[in-house]
């Protein structure tokens, strides 16, 4: 389990955008949910923890795909997979992740630059 | 209603389509569409697409296995719509009956009078259009651009990336002085100059000249700049010619109330080719981003099939991004009637910053560079703000 922060450090509506390769997005939803998924678009090289978050629903900061924070589908292009989704575990006011161990759907430009190459 | 025919199959159509699914509607879908292909996206064909980064697979707008049990036709245009008969007339012939009628034929480039007959010479719309650039600018060589819009902008900083030596005319004195406002668009205009691309501003093109391939742009102030391909980037104007004498009312495009309804019961309108009442705004206008081609048709497809009982929800500001020299442009909400705008984060010399556009001191408008999740809070915080006044 990885730790990523206080819960009483991550207020409702906020995202937290955690360091890992490929970086994740925990979210604390307006509802009071704790829900984490990868960090990048599906479409392009955006960050999703900078996205607009309705219900557990959050809308991509550059092209308005939205991705469900539970399930990580995608509702709309220009996105077409959905994004990986992590499990989340509170324990003692601490969020902490259990990482997914399914491939992510990474857009090729992050692909290209998580292989080391430059597309 | 037993059968719903959508006009144009692109964005603005396809999310239409996919809408009416959505809230139930079973009966008979027709999808009609110029174009023959299924919908594509068009803002890569600007950037990556035009870069060569992406294929024409990246470009599809339809998910996988997705199935909206719609009948396409697909390579044939509209040609007339009869609303006593409620049938549309295609160019191919046939004739369609139909319940309800949505709108989505969106816009097409306008051109130069020298566009058609010389080679090298290129509009920027379609798939089509794309294609023929691309293969133009793999040639390498001097480009001109004519217009500073956003398209004419994307295809300059494209084209440089590809190594062309570029040059951009633009007729007034500041581009994008339209959507961003002057002291803005005189920020975002400087990213040619950033990077070696050539602007010149407040001329006018006279003409373009060459034998059967384009070799020379002839400014009004009687310069010459010679050219290997040349790109007209001058706007785009709404496909509703087809419309004329239908009944269905026509200003810059096709006229609708706040929730896509046109004059004629039955017919609403979508994406580019709509020019929707702006309630907050007290005027129609027309609103060619995506976001809006994409998020409209589920109000429209509402309307049509419930009268007008659509939720009264105040609709998001209008938002559209642009890349340049792999910098993140993004604007939501009107500059016009913005009595100041002011840098609220970063700096405009280090381009990455956050400008916010206010009138009687309450933000109407943002801008910004390379800051994106301030951006979309600024977004959030513009949904609950006061209106724009129109300008036109
Ligand atoms: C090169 C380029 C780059 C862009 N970049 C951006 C960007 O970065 N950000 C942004 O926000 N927006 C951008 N846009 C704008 C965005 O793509 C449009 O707002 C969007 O495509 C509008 O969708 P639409 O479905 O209303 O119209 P369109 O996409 O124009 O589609 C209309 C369709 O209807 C068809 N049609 C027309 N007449 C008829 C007829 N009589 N019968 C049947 N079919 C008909 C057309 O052939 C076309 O296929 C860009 C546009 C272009 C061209
Ligand atoms: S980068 Fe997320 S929708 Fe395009």
């Amino acid at each position: 389990m990885i730790p990523v922060c206080r819960l009483a450090d991550l207020p409702r509506g906020e995202a937290y955008r955690l360091e890992t390769d490929p970086p994740v997005a925990v979210f604390h939803t307006d509802d009071g949910e704790v829900l984490a998924i990868d960090d990048t678009c599906t479409h392009q090289d955006a960050s999703l923890a900078d996205g607009w978050v309705e219900g557990c629903e959050v809308e991509c900061p550059l092209h308005a795909s939205k991705f469900n924070l539970r399930t990580g589908a995608v509702d709309a292009p220009p996105a077409r997979l959905p994004v990986r989704t992590h499990q989340v575990v509170l324990e003692d006011g601490v969020i902490y992740l259990l990482l997914s161990d399914a491939p992510p759907n990474l857009p090729p430009c992050a692909v290209a630059r998580a292989g080391g190459g430059f597309a | 209603m037993k059968a719903v025919a959508v006009v144009g199959a692109s964005l603005a159509g396809l999310s239409a389509a996919r809408s009416l699914r959505q809230l139930g509607y079973d009966g008979r879908l027709l999808i009609i569409g110029a174009e023959p292909h299924r919908p594509y996206d068009r803002p890569p064909l600007s950037k990556e697409f035009l870069a060569g980064d992406i294929d024409e697979a990246a470009l599809t707008l339809e998910a996988d296995g997705e199935d909206l049990g719609a009948e396409w036709l697909l390579g044939t245009a509209a040609v007339g719509l009869d609303r006593r008969e409620r049938t549309i007339r295609l160019g191919d012939g046939r004739t369609v009956r139909t319940d309800g009628v949505v709108l989505a034929t969106g816009a097409g480039a306008r051109t130069l009078p020298e566009c058609e007959s010389l080679a090298g010479v290129h509009v920027l719309r379609t798939l089509e259009d794309a294609r023929a650039l691309r293969e133009d600018l793999a040639r390498g060589g001097r480009l001109v651009v004519i217009g500073g819009g956003f398209i004419g902008a994307e295809v300059a900083a494209t084209a440089h990336g590809l190594g062309l030596e570029v040059t951009v005319v633009e007729a007034a004195p500041t581009p994008l002085a339209g959507p961003l406002g002057q002291t803005m668009g005189q920020v975002v205009c400087e990213l040619h100059a950033d990077h070696g691309v050539r602007l010149l501003c407040g001329v006018g093109v006279q003409g373009i000249s060459g034998g059967r391939r384009v070799d020379e742009v002839l400014l009004a102030d009687g310069r010459r700049l010679p050219a290997d391909t040349v790109v007209v980037g001058v706007g785009a104007r709404p496909c509703v010619e087809w419309l004329a004498g239908s009944g269905v009312a026509l200003r810059d495009g096709v006229e609708c109330d706040a929730y896509g309804a046109t004059s004629v019961p039955g017919v609403v309108a979508v994406g580019d080719c709509a020019a929707w009442y702006d309630p907050t705004a007290g005027c129609h206008r027309r609103v060619e981003h995506w976001t809006g081609a994409r998020e409209r048709p589920a109000v429209a497809v509402t309307t049509l099939l419930h009268g007008g009982a659509a939720a009264p929800q105040l609709p998001k500001p209008p938002y559209f991004w642009s890349d340049q020299y792999g910098l993140r442009i993004q604007f939501a909400g009107h500059a016009a009637g913005a009595e100041s705008v002011t840098v609220e984060e970063g700096a405009v010399a280090d381009r990455s910053f956050l400008a916010v556009y206010r009138r009687a001191g309450r933000p109407v408008a943002v801008l910004a560079l390379n800051q994106t999740r301030l951006f979309t809070r600024w977004r959030r915080r513009l949904a609950t703000a006061l209106p724009a006044a129109c300008s036109s």
